[in-house]
């Protein structure tokens, strides 16, 4: 019998075959709507996604930049709630058994709704890992260890700050891929220095075997390409919210079109990576 | 996660090394934070046990704070109640008019010595904000308080207090526009200037080891009232009381006698307009535990675990959250944690003002008016201690507004 294997991990082996970096888009699940959410969702893989990354929204999301505090504000309006996402994931499962979902979001909503009762609910919706921004490795045994246990992983992160002393106790435990910030400060800020990049990552490829991807302030192809060439993946989150947000209408009712023209700026990002 | 105590474990050893209060407390922060975390717990636990360091931090209290703050027996109150005999520590006569100018000229000498060039801090009432910016005046640091704009709104006088001494007020227009939402903004303006920055948390909250520290310094308030009350009486009190919003003047007046299985202690939470109605700012009494702004402990959420607003007629009290270590001493017990509501708050306001010619903060209002309802149901040689935490100036405009004077 064949030991199940993290779609991750499957998914990371098959771009290595191919010769290929990792796009990897983000959306606020039940951002503008739970509707348009699910409909972004389905049609990501076919623009270009081969990994997507779902953020949970928060009340007070401190790591967080305007783009995405705003895409929570406006999913809360639309009803979101935990359950609601993981629903969400099933849906997406239904039609896509391949493309890895990354659940991303603070720690509290999942530590409310019961950490075991949460990885047992979120495998069942077919999640492949978790990244809590509030949860750094000196706290997250509990939560990562559980859902170790259930091949699910907790994706860790590596700043500019995460200096050579600190690495050891960020690769410690870590699994999937390493989620590389490319600056200090907040989602959707400026975006880094491609050069000091190539260097960060080369270093602390000395140290682990794991994917690198690069992710806060990727806002053009061309940056996209840039860092997926630094690295073995680009995570894109605030401008996907961005134009959603310039081309949303209103709230009550959004555009005609808007996923199709969502998917379709994605897809231009998704190509940048690609040609990496 | 009820935890029991032990006869003989002393709660004065408190956090572990990883900065926990029983299961509370810890840092959880982002990783780009993390390694400034560290960086602070390093420089303080350096700092804590230097004589150098402490001389410095007596010689601001005593010439620039102007401690020891007075332990006063309040006769008429003690008269108005009728049983316990009742005394004020008095930190609302410390430079600035309370307590909070402790912890910051401690953080401040911590930030100097650290090299640090800039001072930001979060503020609800305004007493945090200008305690801040009158330590960086003090040491010529640049400071930015993040304020939320509806405490902007009804802190007008602190808000000006702060621009004179220097101070940048930056208006939080996120969330509810208030305490939590101000220490949001701090957070992320930390993260995004790691360097140079030094963030001096304004309560015993936040990520390790922040509870720790600021409690430490805030702990000066015990010990000179221990001091104090064994020359007044001879003995130790019977029972001590402080409001809690973060905690950080209860905790500085707790402290020193958590091993004191004798005195009874009482933290007073803000019940708003009544614990039943849901608009209050009673984290233990009303809220569960969670995690937010670094640390476990217990926060005002709904059943999905976002965090909800508190609501208090003192801001300083109108946060969802409180310090880890009172999370703990909930728990196990050494602490009970009681509420009163705004309108018991404003009474006892009105009652000291009258009755002591002091006009007390909305925050220890609330411890007062705790004492009116425990101190006649105790005996006429019961020594109570209450820690007068700040003082009112600041809420007059609220006050005025309340009881419908235009002034």
């Amino acid at each position: 019998m064949n030991t199940p294997i993290n779609r991750l991990d499957a998914r990371f082996a098959k771009l290595k075959a191919d010769g290929q970096k990792a796009f990897i888009p983000f959306i606020t699940a039940g951002y503008p709507t739970l509707e348009l959410s699910s409909a972004l969702l389905a049609g990501l893989p076919q623009a270009g996604a081969d990994i997507i990354e779902i953020g949970m929204p928060f009340s007070d999301p401190m790591a967080d930049g305007p783009a995405i505090q705003n895409a929570n504000l406006q999913a809360f309006k639309a009803g979101i709630t935990v359950p609601k996402i993981l629903e969400i994931v099933r849906a997406f499962r239904t039609t896509d058994n391949e493309t890895p979902i990354v659940l991303m979001g603070y720690y509290n909503p999942i530590y409310s709704y019961g950490i075991m009762r949460f990885l047992d609910d979120a495998k069942k919706a077919g999640v492949d890992a978790f990244i809590i921004p509030d949860l750094p490795p000196e706290e997250d045994e509990e939560f990562r260890v559980p859902a170790d246990a259930r091949d699910m992983f907790v994706i860790r992160l590596i700043t500019p700050t995460t200096n050579e002393q600190r690495l050891p106790t960020v690769l410690k435990g870590a699994k999937g891929f390493l989620y590389c910030v490319s600056i200090t400060g907040i989602t959707g800020a400026a975006s880094g220095n491609a050069n000091a990049l190539t260097r960060y990552v080369s270093q602390v490829r000395l140290k682990t075997d794991l994917p690198i991807a690069i992710g806060f302030g990727v806002k053009t192809p061309e940056q996209a390409h840039e860092m997926a060439k630094a690295s073995d993946g680009v995570i894109v989150a605030s401008v996907i919210m961005d134009h959603i947000a310039q081309n949303l209408g209103s709230e009550e009712a959004p555009r005609e079109g808007l996923a199709a023209s969502t998917l379709a700026f994605t897809a231009a990002l998704a190509q940048g990576a690609h040609k990496a | 996660m009820k935890n029991t105590l032990s006869n003989t474990e002393s709660l004065c050893c408190v956090p572990d090394e990883q900065g926990h209060f029983g299961p509370y407390g810890g840092r959880f922060v982002a990783e780009t934070l993390m390694p400034l975390i560290l960086e602070v717990e390093k420089a303080y636990n350096a700092t804590k046990n230097d004589p150098a360091f402490q001389a410095e931090l007596d010689y601001y209290l005593k010439h620039y704070v102007g401690r020891p703050s007075p332990l006063y027996y309040a006769p008429r109150l003690t008269e108005q109640f009728g049983g316990a005999k009742i005394y004020l520590k008095r930190e609302e006569l410390n430079h600035t008019g309370a307590h909070k100018i402790n912890h910051c000229m401690g953080q401040i000498l911590l930030a100097k010595r650290m090299g640090k060039t800039r001072i930001i801090a979060e503020t609800g009432a305004g007493q945090h904000g200008v305690a801040t910016a009158t330590v960086a005046a003090l040491f010529n640091l640049p400071c930015v308080v993040f304020m939320g704009e509806l405490d902007i709104e009804r802190q007008r006088p602190n808000v000006f207090r702060m621009r004179l001494l220097g101070a940048e007020v930056r208006a939080v227009k996120t969330g509810s526009r208030s305490l939590k939402d101000a220490m949001n903004a701090a957070l992320q303006d930390w993260v995004s200037h790691v360097d140079d920055t030094y963030y001096i948390i304004g309560t015993v909250g936040g990520p390790h080891p922040y509870p720790a520290m600021v409690r430490d310094f805030q702990s000066i308030i015990g010990r000179e009232t221990r001091q104090q009350i064994m020359e007044a009486e001879g003995r130790l009190p019977d029972s001590l009381v402080a409001c809690v919003g973060g905690g950080s003047n209860a905790m500085g007046l707790f402290h020193e006698f958590l091993d004191e299985p004798s005195i009874a202690i009482h933290a007073v939470e803000a019940a708003g307009h009544g614990i039943a109605t849901g608009m209050h700012a009673a984290a233990l009494t009303g809220g569960r535990a969670g995690i937010l702004h670094g640390m476990r402990s217990y926060f005002l959420q709904n059943e999905d675990g976002q965090i909800q607003e508190a609501h208090s007629i003192s801001a300083g009290l109108d946060y969802p959250g409180v310090g880890p270590e009172h999370a703990w001493l909930h728990d196990n017990g050494r602490v009970s944690y009681v509420s009163i509501t705004d309108d018991e708050a404003i009474e006892a306001f009105q009652l000291c003002c009258k009755l002591e010619g002091i006009i007390p903060a909305l925050e220890p209002s609330h411890a007062l008016a705790y004492v009116a309802k425990l101190a006649p149901q105790l005996p006429k040689d019961h020594l109570m201690v209450v820690n007068l935490s700040g003082r009112g100036d600041k809420d007059i405009f609220t006050i005025a507004d309340r009881l419908g004077v235009i002034i």
